[in-house]
């Protein structure tokens, strides 16, 4: 489930980052690299714990388990967006946070 | 366990490694242009930021994944698995199974990635030649 909910992200701002190409005013780049690169290795994560269940195992978890994994999902998708947002606003491409700083200043 | 040490270990050469192909690009471009400006990234380095930025994002939601399942946690040893030697021996285990597939794959991905868009870069440099001829 975490899997999926960071694949979804992955593609989701994939999709974003193409729909804006070439320019890289939003830094889509980084959720990009952030869900790609999580997704990556939990599905090695989850290619490893297959072989170690077996199918029947792995593919019929507890409704428990799966929840706690949403949640889980959920909570790096959350983290995700926090970094993403927290690198736009220190690079900050367009100067909108520099511009609102120096505004507030100026008053 | 400790899977994404791996990776993070990587993520960390890379990230040296760009360092130190940005420091020698500023340089050149200093001491032809006398221009103190930084350059525009060579294409390598720019590649390899990408390597970078793949690692350290998979390195982060999984130790973030890590500290969720109690795995890691925020003092000494940091790693759970580090109190007990049977742990430990499986910890190890996992790093050098999970986390060099990890690290791998990743890595392969990055240089399918990569070529995929060299093969882009020529075809459209290619066009234009073709273009203009």
């Amino acid at each position: 489930m975490t899997l999926l909910v960071s694949v979804f992200s992955a593609v989701i701002f994939t999709v974003l980052w193409y729909k804006n190409a070439p320019e890289g005013k939003m830094l889509y780049s980084v959720p990009c690299f952030l869900f790609w690169g999580a997704s990556i290795m939990w599905f090695v994560d989850a290619i490893f714990e297959y072989i170690e269940l077996g199918a029947e195992e792995y593919f019929s978890p507890a409704p428990e388990d799966m929840l706690n994994d949403l949640f889980l999902g959920l909570s790096v998708t959350a983290l995700g967006l926090i970094i993403w947002l927290i690198v736009l606003f220190i690079k900050d491409p367009e100067g909108r946070v520099k511009a609102a700083i120096t505004k507030k200043k100026k008053k | 366990m400790a899977c994404f040490i791996v990776p993070g270990t990587e993520a960390i050469v890379v990230t040296a490694a760009v360092a130190v192909l940005k420091a020698k690009e500023n340089k050149a471009v200093k001491l032809s242009t006398g221009n103190n400006s930084e350059s525009k990234l060579s294409s390598v380095t720019q590649k390899l930021t990408w390597l970078a930025g793949l690692l350290w994002g998979g390195v982060i939601l999984l130790a973030f994944e890590h500290l969720w399942h109690g795995e890691v946690v925020p003092f000494p040893p940091f790693l759970t698995a580090m109190t007990d030697p049977a742990e430990t021996a499986e910890m190890l285990h996992e790093m050098m199974t999970v986390g060099v597939t990890m690290a791998v794959l990743v890595t392969a991905l990055w240089a399918i990635g990569v070529a995929v868009a060299h093969i882009i870069t020529s075809r459209s440099t290619n066009e234009t030649a073709e273009e203009n001829a």
